[in-house]
């Protein structure tokens, strides 16, 4: 879909901002180009739709040589956002949304049509449609950008650093619906980020770029985690890569166990705990709502809901071991909690079986990849 | 009331209406032919130089000098009222297109590079997206220009075509300052209303500044429900929001 052969750019000053990349971007694929700041991922982000013309090589997308198309007639064939979205403050969100569609001709009646769809599907409330971007949130003006890029159903989306400037909860909001998005639409999407875990998240292919604009390692994320190509990839991946690495191992084997549970309502009738059991209380839709002891159970008739013990990351049915063991790290019981799609308790893990799981899968890994042993040696050669 | 302006109303109103004409008529033009020329010349530097350079030096021309030259390079009669409107359309060319330079200017790279990188070509954005978002500045330059070309419109009075500036030197002649007084006042007056109408119109041209109030956007919310009947989902969340 998006070839990359041989490309060079040189900036003016005699900065190499990529070298010799060469790589192959699948139909439907979600790569991630992810670096340090000054390692050409965004340059060569930026070269896909012409923003930038490399000095050197040749770039296809869908079989065609873009130095050959005209960059107007090339962007509007290509999604594009950008950190802060980029929005047109003068207009309308419906008609930020609708840009590419007037800009390709289409009539503005049918390109507001159009638009209204375009940010239902991203999640955009329609009465949104006629607000200025000042009046949104960064979160909903970064949704414009997304729903802006998507309304004329273009086959490539590029992402420049899209959700670097929202707080981390709207980030993770925003994360999710790509992922929801990108399953429904199968775009080619080219994500540019230097947040690690934002690319190991998102991408089904993960371009490590280095300094000096030279691709370190293009590979799933997984691979570039696990199996980290070069001590510098090693270092990118960081310290944690052992931790992050569990997001890719299913904890389905771990049992879910039955838990005591307290109704929500009726909560100061409830029996006395024993001294160290904790119960989860639910509320009528047998939603968890938080942890309770003995101790804590006699402040409910002082301090209400307030009382209860805050309940900890929940993980869900399709959960991974990191999930798990986050689940039952967080949890002031020690057993993490399990809930399905809609939120309504499934059970309870606990920690001995997650940490039994971690050990079983330790052993497979190691010994079909040898991981622990070639990331010790990493270690100690960075 | 018995003032001087009142009781001669009669000769008074023409000189208010030729006043009006001379400063209105050339800052009409002079801002519509500035904005085409800072539009083409803002990204080409040289140009650019020489466009700030020569608005310069016209501005520097005396303005009498200009009213007593202009006859002969346009071979118009000497009191013919053209010469101080091209004079005066000259010097608002001159200011407007410096300050067109600064109105694009002050649009926000980013908002400049994200147009390009969606697909707009470089005329296009130039229109639709930086000219509107150069108002702000545009307006202000232009009411300067505007009091500006009021003020120098009393000088023309001195070869004869100067509007209420006639009241100047007519009273001057007479020693008779209440005359003076009331060519002082009315000049007044239209600087004051020439400059309202100009900021007004370019609050209406900049709703995005004005408008950000979410009554004005339910208010375009209904009536884009009301502009695409089709979209069922705009009605329904149209009349939950009411």
């Amino acid at each position: 879909m998006i070839t990359f052969d041989h490309v060079t750019k040189r900036f003016p000053d005699g900065t190499v901002g990529v070298d010799d990349l060469s790589l192959e971007i699948e139909q439907g694929s979600f790569t991630v180009f992810v670096g340090p700041s000054g390692c050409g991922k965004t340059t060569s982000m930026r070269m896909i739709n012409r923003m930038i013309d490399p000095t050197e090589g040749t770039i296809t997308v869908g079989g065609r040589d873009i130095s050959t198309v005209r960059p107007t007639e090339l962007r509007l064939g290509i999604g594009y956002v950008i950190q802060n979205a980029g929005l047109m403050p003068h207009r309308t969100v419906v008609d930020n949304v609708a840009t590419v569609l007037v800009l390709q001709g289409v009539t503005k009646r049918k390109a507001r049509i159009t638009a209204l769809e375009a940010m239902e599907r991203v999640g955009l409330d329609l009465r949104m449609a006629t607000r200025y971007p000042a009046q949104l949130s960064g979160g909903q003006q970064q949704r414009v950008g997304v729903a802006r890029a998507l309304a004329a159903d273009p086959p490539v989306l590029l992402m420049d650093e899209p959700f670097s400037a929202v707080d981390p909860v709207v980030r993770d909001d925003l994360q999710r619906e790509m992922l929801r998005l990108q399953s429904e639409l199968s775009k080619t999407i080219v994500f540019v980020t230097h947040d690690i875990d934002e690319a190991i998240r998102l991408g089904d292919r993960v371009a490590v770029f280095g300094t000096g604009g030279v691709l370190q390692q293009l590979d799933t994320a997984e691979a570039v985690l696990t199996r980290p190509a070069n001590p510098f990839v090693t270092n990118l991946v960081g310290r944690d890569r052992g931790f992050r690495s569990l997001s890719f191992q299913s904890a389905t084997q771990v049992p879910v166990h039955d838990v005591e549970t307290l109704p929500l309502a009726g909560l100061g009738s409830a029996p006395a705990l024993a001294p160290h059991a904790w119960a989860l209380v639910v509320d009528g839709d047998r939603r968890p709502v938080g942890w309770l002891n003995a101790t804590r159970q006699a402040l409910v008739g002082e301090r209400g809901e307030a009382a209860l013990a805050p309940l900890g990351s929940l993980s869900t049915p399709s959960r991974t071991l990191r999930q798990s063991l986050d689940a039952v790290l967080s949890s002031p019981s020690e057993r993490g909690v399990v809930v399905d799609d809609d939120g309504a308790l499934l059970g309870v893990v606990e920690a001995n079986d997650v940490l039994a799981a971690l050990s079983a899968q330790r052993g497979s890994t190691t010994d079909d990849a040898g991981v622990l042993g070639a990331t010790a040696t990493q270690d100690a050669l960075s | 009331m018995n003032l001087w302006g009142i009781r001669n109303w009669e000769a008074v109103q023409p000189l208010l209406v030729q006043h009006l004409y001379l400063s209105v008529v050339p800052t009409l033009i002079g801002v519509v032919v500035a904005i085409p020329i800072g539009l083409l010349l803002r990204d080409r530097r040289r140009a650019r130089t020489v466009a700030v350079v020569l608005s310069s030096a016209i501005f520097t021309i005396p303005s009498l000098a200009l009213f007593v030259v202009l006859p002969l390079l346009l071979g118009t009669r000497v009191l013919d009222p053209i010469n101080v409107v091209v004079a005066l359309t000259l010097y608002t060319v001159a200011l407007s297109v410096r300050t067109t330079f600064e109105a694009l200017d002050a649009v926000p790279a980013a908002t400049r590079e994200a147009a390009t990188a969606v697909g707009y070509s470089s005329w296009r954005r130039a229109t639709a997206v930086d000219l509107p978002l150069a108002i702000p500045v545009l307006t202000a330059g232009t009411r300067v220009v505007a009091v500006t070309n009021v003020s120098m419109v009393s000088v023309g009075a001195v070869i004869g075509i100067g509007g209420l500036g006639q009241l100047f030197t007519t009273g001057y002649q007479r020693d008779f300052p209440e005359q003076i007084l009331t060519g002082l006042v009315l000049i007044l007056l239209v600087a004051i209303v020439f400059d309202r109408i100009i900021a007004l119109v370019g609050r209406a041209f900049t709703p995005w500044i004005r408008g950000a109030s979410l009554r004005a956007s339910e208010r375009r919310l209904r009536a884009l429900a009301q502009a695409l009947p089709e979209v069922g989902r705009l009605r329904e969340v149209v009349s939950g929001a009411r």
